[in-house]
């Protein structure tokens, strides 16, 4: 029972972990249907810049800020630079794009920064909470929270405001979303930001407990992948439920089977979405008449 | 109130308006009638700036258009009901209509939105339901109501009357002539040339990218030419 409970809660935080990443997948697919691939090195990044700007002597907190600001910026010019010249390729072009830009972005941060692991001390220290014999450590509990803010901020973000109504309507229907005054290229360059913004937010969180290297970002895109298809694609609620879940599973399989089979979880969650429910959880099925 | 000046577009290599000139004055409702193909919906989309102009001038109310990025062209006052439809389809009804006034936030929104039910009533009982739902007909009386949230001056109609039923055809043919009375200019591209020169105050006859007649809608209605040609009579 404590084992079970010690499982589900770094389960958990994990999963919030990816429920972050497959959030800032949800944006730019909102945006644009295109899944960025690049979305795990925003989180790479938001974990090294705040090692480096931190190990330099600036506070924090301020070296966290700096690195979501400076994430966001790759992110917008990650649009500009490789995505907006290609506009009008199909989809599937736009998506190996976000590949080649993941491979990038891991290349220049090993230029930049280095190849080691990295950490920087956690929030609120590092004494371990006891909750009926399983132990939690603090920084857990800021991962939880931020992702379970950022999925609040979103899900009010699209359905109760027309900037976040603009940004679905740009994705459904560029030209319409033109017609009525959108600018669609601004809702654009405002997906990236966010959507890299929020990817940092996590790498930020999360390096106290997983510590942060250049090549980080494979992984968590792909985690954030299958949580997004899990959770249906473009739905934060998905994303926040797939991730969560795809932590617990990945956790338990550790757990109760062995830690060797933890990281075919997610490949096995996407396969098996792909066949059994194709529009994930809370995704629409899409029908629609011509 | 539109003027339009040697206009010129091409896709790629290949040009499809050489060279269109075509006028609309305040209160007026104009159509262009043509084939298919033969440019009407590339007019319209130069107008509104979702296509690129490779010559000519776009005056609006005074101001020349040409260059002005589409998403700014509602601004001034030119709406567009595209060919169609092009409505949001995961978006409900409602959420349509908010977005046709994405410019405006101010109280007249919801005034509007109570406007657009009363013209099209089908709206009101759908306006939760996601729009892809709809039938044609009510399709194409969404994209006008939408458009017509943005406030426009001028409407440009692109082929509202594409795939739908004689009733419905008849119904939105007679919401476009009852626009006149909410000042709204019009500029309506059809195929279906018989039904758009009878509520048209002038028309323009457009031919493989180029205006080959011009004249007011009763007399276009009556020569012989477009009568054989167009209205298959």
């Amino acid at each position: 029972m404590d084992a079970l409970l010690q499982f589900m809660l770094s389960g958990v935080t994990v999963g919030a972990v990816y429920a972050l990443v497959a959030l800032g997948f949800t944006i730019i697919y909102n945006a644009s249907d295109v899944v960025n691939f690049a979305q795990g090195e925003f989180v790479m990044l938001g974990g090294m810049i705040t090692v480096f700007t931190y190990q330099a002597g600036l506070p924090l907190p301020l070296a966290a800020v700096l690195a979501i600001a400076i994430t966001s910026l790759v992110g917008v010019a990650l649009n500009k630079l490789a995505l907006e010249p290609a506009r009008g390729a199909p989809v599937v072009s736009l998506i190996i794009i976000t590949i080649g830009a993941s491979i990038f972005i891991r290349g220049a941060a090993q230029l930049i920064f280095d190849k080691q692991l990295h950490r920087f001390p956690s929030f609120s220290g590092d004494a371990p909470i006891h909750i009926f014999g399983a132990t939690l450590v603090p920084q857990s509990l800021w991962v939880i929270g931020g992702a379970v803010l950022v999925f609040i901020a979103l899900w009010l973000f699209f359905t109760k405001t027309l900037t976040g109504k603009a940004v679905l309507a740009t994705a459904n229907n560029r030209l319409a979303a033109q017609l009525v005054g959108i600018n669609t290229g601004w809702v654009m360059t405002l997906s990236f930001a966010l959507s890299a913004a929020i990817g940092a937010l996590a790498g930020v969180l999360v390096t106290p407990i997983t510590l942060v290297g250049y090549d980080v970002g494979v992984g968590l895109a792909l985690k954030g992948f299958a949580a997004a298809m899990l959770g249906g694609m473009g739905n934060p609620k998905g994303a926040l439920v797939g991730g969560i879940s795809l932590g617990l599973l990945e956790a338990l399989t550790a757990g109760y089977l062995s830690s060797q089979y933890k990281d075919a979880v997610a490949f096995i969650v996407i396969l098996a979405v792909l066949f059994v429910m194709p529009q994930g959880l809370f995704g629409k099925s899409t029908t629609e008449r011509v | 109130m539109l003027t339009v000046e040697g206009l010129r577009s091409a896709y790629g290599r290949i040009e499809v308006l050489h060279g269109v000139d075509l006028e609309v004055r305040s209160g007026e409702i104009v159509t262009v009638v043509g084939a298919n193909g033969a440019g009407k919906t590339t007019l319209l989309h130069c107008l509104s700036g979702t296509q690129p102009v490779s010559a000519g001038r776009i005056h609006f109310r005074g101001d020349e258009l040409t260059t002005v990025p589409a998403y700014r062209r509602l601004r001034r006052g030119l709406a567009q009901s595209p060919e169609g439809r092009q409505i949001f389809t995961n978006l409900s009804v409602e959420e349509n209509l908010r977005l046709g006034a994405f410019l405006f936030t101010d109280e007249r929104v919801e005034r509007d939105m109570q406007d657009a039910f009363a013209m099209f009533p089908i709206l009101r009982e759908k306006r939760n339901l996601v729009a892809g739902g709809l039938s044609g007909g009510q399709q194409q009386m969404l994209a006008i109501a939408r458009a017509l949230m943005g406030r426009p001056h001028c409407l440009l109609l692109d082929e509202p009357s594409m795939g739908l039923a004689p009733l419905i055809v008849a119904q939105i043919f007679e919401v476009v002539e009852s626009l006149r009375a909410r000042d709204v200019t019009i500029l309506l591209v059809e195929q279906n040339a018989y039904g758009a020169l009878k509520i048209a105050d002038r028309g323009y006859v457009m031919e493989t990218g180029q205006i080959t007649m011009t004249g007011p809608a009763a007399e276009l209605i009556a020569d012989p030419r477009i009568r054989e040609a167009y209205l298959g009579i």
